[in-house]
């Protein structure tokens, strides 16, 4: 698949998805894994459910008092020596980025698995200015070899079959003296383990992404298996964290509580193997850690969410449970969305970062199953957001013209009860015929697109309104 | 670059209060959240993380077993020299031990297990095993909380194969709010009130980045075992 998918042609991309067998077999994986492993986590916790209620509870406080968290954060990370640059736009947050780099003397750094950096386009940015940016985490170290974007927020590379991870490594190790073909998953993680091992020791900087910033302490919060962060924060120089502006909770106990829903959400874990929570840089008498620790606060048109009908998904803490039971990212993965983030929650957030007109696609993306609301640890309301993206969508003109006149036409002849019902009650009878015998009909004018892969099963004859006025003569008489 | 003057700063903050329709809060507003903050109001503590007194050791060991950490019970922490040495015999590791220089540990009797090297300080990348203490044991998920300071460098918790962490019984919780509990009244008056770095440790390093299959060590530790050191007198119960 194109590492340059374009959410205008979400629909090319879904086709070609479509057709590719490995995919396929590497998405089914995921509703047999982690759909699962999460169904398990959730029964055997009782207090899941009212875990939500308070964690929704608790973001939507912060959301609404938002300036003054930062502001707390901001005094409490000076507090313990840590440095907080504050960028409203994705290019403030390179530009500091490449400052505190170079200050640093840097030719290369690490980095641990980010959105944010993905958000920025940190990697061809470092590139282009001669910094050279590694991904630690397995999965983005495996699209980075493969020049692609993650397919996924928490299992970037979970589009890959383990044959193609073993071509790709093979091709990419030999410079290592690694000649011989690892085809297990155990030895290919063993030979990522010895390729980056170095890799961690030599960098000059250490990039992270952060699951939460907490206010009273001034700390960043990550949560990994791997450990790849915390080596990528702990063996370099500067350590450079990057999170964007709703990622603040006010206390230890606060994000506690949603660290409680986040594992469970996103792998089934009870718990990751390393949550870490960091304050500031090296201190005196310690042996290791860096000398710097900067906190990157990135707007980049959040805050035009905060009081939008978009404010819930402020609430979002990228776990992938939505993508992870959306039958629409089952069929075509990631890489089909050409956005940052994908699946629900990408439908939601992509078109606020990227634009209606960019993103018309994504929200419309969905079969309203309703299982990503349903999942979503912090119950953020997927379905009723991508709605809403529809609206502006019809609102603005983005949406084609087609779709707008058919949407007018009908609006018009619904403020119309008689018309309504006269035009509803041939619709009705006309669909009926064409049904013939079998009651379906294999292809519909107008209706094109949706009967070229699936009948219309035709109406029995009366339309509601006529049942419904039937059934009450019946039971008043 | 960084400040009260950014004028990055007064962009987001202004961005805020303008979607918010609001000023910055008033003295009376602000104090409230700030009130909260020094409260810092316990959630909701599921039931796994308030096990009674006499479960609470055996919870703890279920759960880190769970994640593939290998637990052995000692009955006194002068048993540790001899324990790792035979954890190193077992594994065929060799006798090299990088011991983080906690005093309780040092203090242990090393003569007993004389094979053993001990290194001291921060990992390089070389070592192969690493012991170190913890801050505490959380029985809510087996999880182990580890502290950044001069006496235990954070890169012995990552860089070794094998991880081997000294517990004392009664440094075992049920929930994570009683960590919180005990490091604020450590760090009372002391400001930052947290370490550096705060390890919460949930089993070896592992991924599951190719088909999504669980492999060990992917970048830390292979292995991580917990010597659960007996301090409480015999049945483990809380003193």
């Amino acid at each position: 698949m194109s590492s340059h998918a374009e959410p205008l042609a979400f629909k090319a991309n879904a086709r070609r998805a479509l057709a590719d067998r490995d995919l396929d077999t590497a998405l089914g994986r995921m509703t047999s894994g982690l759909v699962p492993n999460r169904a398990r986590a959730v029964a055997a916790l009782p207090e899941f459910e009212a875990l939500r209620d308070r964690a929704r509870e608790l973001k939507d406080h912060v959301l609404v008092n938002l300036d003054h968290y930062l502001e707390r954060f901001e005094t409490n990370c000076l507090a313990s020596g840590g440095q907080v640059h504050w960028c409203p736009t994705a290019e403030d947050a390179r530009r500091i980025v490449l400052e505190v780099c170079r200050a640093a003397g840097a030719r290369t750094v690490t980095k641990s698995k980010s959105m944010i950096a993905e958000e920025l386009g940190l990697n061809g940015f470092l590139e282009a200015n001669g910094i050279r940016p590694i991904e630690t985490d397995l999965g983005e170290y495996i699209v980075q070899l493969a020049d692609e974007p993650p397919s996924h927020i928490i299992a970037p590379a979970v589009h890959k079959t383990k044959e193609q991870i073993s071509e790709l490594f093979h091709r990419h190790h030999a410079r290592y003296g690694l000649s011989q073909r690892q085809t297990e998953p155990r030895a290919l993680v063993a030979e990522a383990r010895q390729v980056l091992r170095q890799k961690f020791l030599d960098a000059d900087v250490g990039i992270t992404g952060a699951n939460f910033l907490i206010a009273e302490s001034g700390s960043s919060v990550m949560v990994t298996n791997e450990g790849n962060g915390d080596l990528t924060q702990t063996l370099p120089r500067v350590h450079v964290v990057i999170a964007s502006i709703e990622k603040v909770v006010a206390t230890l106990e606060d994000a506690t509580t949603i660290l409680r829903l986040l594992s469970r959400s996103a792998t089934g874990q009870e718990f990751s193997a390393y949550t870490t929570i960091t304050t500031g840089s090296k201190r005196p008498e310690d042996a290791d850690g860096p000398d710097e620790f900067h906190v990157i606060l990135l707007d980049n048109g959040r805050s035009a969410l905060i009081g939008s009908e978009f404010q819930d998904i402020l609430r979002c803490i990228r776990c992938g449970a939505c993508m992870n039971h959306c039958p629409v990212y089952r069929s075509v993965g990631g890489h089909a969305y050409g956005a940052v983030y994908v699946g629900p929650m990408g439908a939601v957030l992509s078109p606020a970062l990227i634009g209606i007109e960019r993103g018309l696609h994504l929200p419309n993306a969905s079969s309203f199953c309703g299982r990503c609301e349903s999942v979503c640890p912090m119950r953020i309301p997927l379905p009723k957001l991508m709605r809403y993206w529809r609206e502006r969508a019809f609102d603005s003109g983005a949406a084609p013209a087609a779709e707008r006149w058919a949407l007018r036409a009908w609006a018009w002849a619904a403020c119309r009860p008689r018309l309504y019902a006269q035009g509803a009650r041939l619709a009705a009878r006309l669909l009926r015929l064409l049904g013939g015998s079998r009651g379906r009909i294999g292809r519909l004018w107008l209706a094109g697109a949706w009967t070229a892969t699936r009948e219309l099963p035709a109406p029995e004859g009366r339309t509601f309104q006529e049942r419904w006025h039937a059934e009450r003569e019946r039971s008043d008489g | 670059m960084a400040g009260r003057r950014d004028p990055g700063r007064a962009a987001i903050l202004e961005a805020i209060r303008g979607a918010l329709g609001r000023a910055a809060l008033s003295a009376d507003g602000a104090g409230e959240l700030d009130a909260r903050l020094r409260r810092h109001p316990a959630g909701l503590i599921p039931a796994q993380g308030k096990p009674k007194a006499e479960a609470r050791l055996a919870q703890f060991q279920a759960k880190a077993e769970a994640v593939a950490c290998t637990v052995e019970r000692l009955a006194g922490a002068d048993r540790v020299p001899a324990a790792v040495a035979e954890y190193l015999r077992r594994h065929n590791l060799g006798p090299e031990l990088a011991l983080a220089p906690e005093a309780w540990l040092e203090a242990l009797p090393w003569d007993r297990a004389p094979m053993l090297q001990l290194r001291k300080g921060a990992a390089s990348g070389v070592e192969r095993v690493a012991l170190t203490a913890a801050f505490a044991g959380v029985a809510e998920t087996g999880t182990l909380v580890t502290l950044s300071g001069p006496s235990h460098p954070t890169t012995l918790n990552f860089l070794p194969e094998h991880h081997l962490v000294a517990l004392k019984a009664s440094q075992v919780v049920g929930a994570y709010e009683e960590v919180w509990a005990a490091l604020r009244k450590a760090g009372k008056g002391r400001r930052p009130a947290l370490p550096r770095a705060l390890n919460m440790i949930t089993g070896p390093s592992r991924t599951g980045d190719i088909e999504l299959e669980i492999q060990l060590g992917a970048h830390g530790p292979r292995a991580l075992h917990v010597l659960l050191i007996d301090d409480e007198g015999g049945d483990g119960g809380q003193a």
